[in-house]
């Protein structure tokens, strides 16, 4: 997984990534426009993203903390969702046969996400999550139980699910390294939900929003409002876009400019 | 920043330098650290970061780097990734390098280290192996590798600890895997999830140097951040011929606090499995007796040593029985592999453990591993029982989860 929380390389084909999803979204509203919201006032929100600001420069120059201190955090995630059990570990994220992607390079980053929970029992989960021949998948948000990315460090596992358009994943809890390395790379929030089993409320295809400044994840599906708990601290270093850009935002390391 | 205000910026170099053991492993034994996907986010973040600015790494002798996983085989992006590897230790001077030369043949690398867990942080989820020398050491993803090399510090708060205490005369046909699967199987996959085990008590002192990095390796199995073994007389013993400097152990003390303690008579322990498809989905093996298998594998960091073949060898000897299943046997390391063709087995008039297997019907494959989840050992369909190496012996002997009490007694 090299290097996809370096900025660099990654944040090309993060920047591809970001206008795919963006048109896959105002598809996924479009099909909803006959539901009714429940309570948010604020919906709807078509996702913005710090990440959709021009990135391949970042390449040449700076890391992506240097170019986007001004931009919008993003707020809302909003689609339909994939929903997933307990122990979802991360050869059912990225079989270990696809490692060998590097995503650094753009097209290799494309394809991990290509294979994103291709590992999946198909007896188990009959929709793929990224429909076949296709480079992303209409599932923004995951939806999963206790222990999501058990298993292996790999890192091509929230690469692979950033890759094919994840924003967020909501999960009662997450293995150590998983969380660490979503939030290291910047690639998908992690999320964590106040209250155990709603994936069992949920079902793949259900129409979501994840509200991170409120803290919610909204299913307008079935009109049911979950609670999360606030990303918190790890919040800011996602937004930065992982750990290098933000360890240069803060000062902890030199940034760019004046090494 | 009160989530990130507890993780402390650690200097790692001073906790190498306390915890003492892995930098005189590394010098003195060539124990290693990395793999080519450090390698290939080093490269990234050369290339496209560092190296732009001429950066360098935080130390080149504090680095140890050693391709591994996708190694030897004719895949050409695998080997691409090496490449990319070899490349920057050379333009970072990398001390500690242990390049593969010949992907053709993992023999003809005599540098060639294999698969090992030895050092603090590490990208690698079994990582925690190396809390059997009683050294803080955990799994990290590529991102956080990038920047301990780049930086020598890593972001780590500082975990809570579980305390194991195992007591009791260990019955001889139970190994270390079984109790690292009676543990899993008692606080399951998310047990210790961002937490520290500590193993001590009268059974962890009398394990052998392996048994303790199989206990050790497992952690991450329950969620663990690591796993510790206190370093004692084996732990320095094993390290005797390995490094000639000085270190200084460190151990739990009198102020030390334990949010939870779990105690286990090991004598009174039967040997296990983990039925698919979780390793905390414990059972006895004399419970599993009616499933049929199709092949057993011993293998893997967690079951690839050599007490792990010695183990297997002493099932098959006592058996003198031919395996039913295909059985394929993985030394994890070159040393191990030679151990196997040549260390005498015990008990068994001086064959050595190629001989036994041979005899037995058995495969040396140039995959006992540690995770049983869909898909992690080929077929998403596939299931997989985890299981100790006798136990996995005895069941290649029958074509059935077996017991090996049917065979050791």
């Amino acid at each position: 997984m090299a290097a996809a929380a370096a900025a660099a390389a990654a944040a090309v084909a993060r920047a591809s990534k970001t206008s795919t999803y963006s048109q896959e979204t105002r598809s996924a509203l479009s099909s909803t426009s006959n539901l009714r919201f429940p309570s948010r006032p604020s919906f709807p929100i078509y996702p913005s993203f710090s990440r959709s600001t021009p990135e391949p420069l970042l390449l040449s120059t700076s890391p992506r903390a240097a170019v986007t201190p001004s931009s919008p955090s993003p707020t809302t995630f909003h689609g339909p969702c994939y929903v997933l059990g307990d122990n979802i570990d991360t050869d059912q994220i990225i079989p270990a046969e696809h490692l060998t992607l590097v995503p650094s390079k753009p097209d290799e980053y494309r394809k991990l996400g290509s294979f994103s929970l291709c590992g999946l029992p198909s007896a188990a989960y009959p929709v793929p999550f990224v429909p076949s021949g296709a480079a992303s998948t209409p599932f923004p948000v995951v939806i999963a139980g206790a222990n999501f990315g058990c298993g292996s460090s790999r890192e091509h596992a929230p690469v692979a699910l950033g890759a094919a358009g994840v924003r967020a994943v909501v999960a009662e809890y997450y293995a150590r390294i998983f969380f660490r390395n979503s939030v290291s790379t910047g690639e998908i929030f992690p999320l964590e939900s106040e209250e155990t089993g709603i994936w069992k409320e949920c079902t793949t295809g259900d129409i979501v929003t994840v509200d991170l400044d409120g803290s919610w994840l909204i299913n307008h599906t079935t009109g049911k409002e979950h609670r999360l708990k606030p990303i918190g601290d790890a919040g800011p270093v996602i937004e930065a876009g992982g750990i290098f850009a933000y360890a240069r935002k803060t000062g902890m390391i030199a940034s760019a400019s004046t090494a | 920043m009160r989530r990130w205000s507890e993780m402390a910026w650690r200097r790692m170099e001073s906790v190498w330098r306390k915890r003492g053991v892995c930098d005189k492993i590394e010098k003195g034994g060539g124990l290693r650290h990395g793999r080519e996907r450090d390698f290939a986010q080093s490269k990234l973040e050369t290339k496209q970061r560092f190296s732009r600015r001429r950066s360098k790494v935080w130390d080149r002798e504090k680095i140890v780097i050693i391709p591994d996983h996708y190694i030897f085989t004719s895949d050409e992006r695998a080997n691409r990734n090496v490449d990319i590897l070899r490349d920057f230790c050379t333009e970072q001077n990398i001390k500690y390098y242990y390049d593969i030369k010949d992907i053709g043949n993992f023999r003809a690398n005599p540098d060639y280290k294999g698969v090992c867990h030895i050092a603090l942080a590490q990208e690698d989820s079994h990582t925690c192996n190396a809390g059997a020398f009683g050294q803080f050491a955990s799994g990290i993803g590529n991102t956080d590798a990038g920047f301990v090399m780049g930086t020598g510090k890593i972001l780590l708060k500082v975990p809570p600890t579980m305390r194991f205490i195992l007591d009791g005369e260990m019955p001889k046909y139970l190994l270390a895997k079984d109790l690292i699967l009676q543990i899993i199987g008692e606080i399951t996959v998310a047990g210790a999830t961002y937490k520290s085990m500590e193993f001590v008590g009268s059974t962890v002192e009398s394990l052998n140097m392996e048994e303790r990095m199989t206990l050790c390796n497992m952690v991450v199995e329950a969620g663990g951040k690591n796993g510790v073994v206190p370093v004692d007389k084996t732990t320095l013993k094993y390290l005797e011929d390995k490094t000639t400097l000085t270190f200084e152990p460190v151990y739990s003390d009198d102020c030390a606090r334990f949010i939870q303690e779990y105690k286990f008579d090991v004598s009174k322990l039967e040997p296990l499995v983990a039925k698919p498809h979780s390793p905390d989905n414990r059972a006895l093996a004399r419970e599993c007796k009616d499933v049929k298998i199709d092949r057993v594998y011993i293998g893997s960091c967690t079951g690839g040593k050599t007490e792990d073949f010695l183990a297997a060898a002493k099932v098959f000897l006592a058996s003198g029985k031919k395996v039913k299943v295909p059985t394929f046997l993985v030394p994890a390391t070159q040393k191990v592999w030679m151990d196997i063709y040549g260390l005498p087995v015990p008990g068994s008039g001086g064959k050595t453990c190629s001989q036994i297997f041979e005899e037995a019907g058995c495969e040396v494959c140039v995959s006992t591993t540690n995770r049983n989840f869909p898909g992690r050992m080929g077929h998403k369909e596939g299931q997989v029982y985890l299981a100790s190496p006798y136990t996995a012996a005895a069941s290649a002997l029958t074509g059935y989860v077996t017991d090996p009490r049917e065979f050791l007694l």
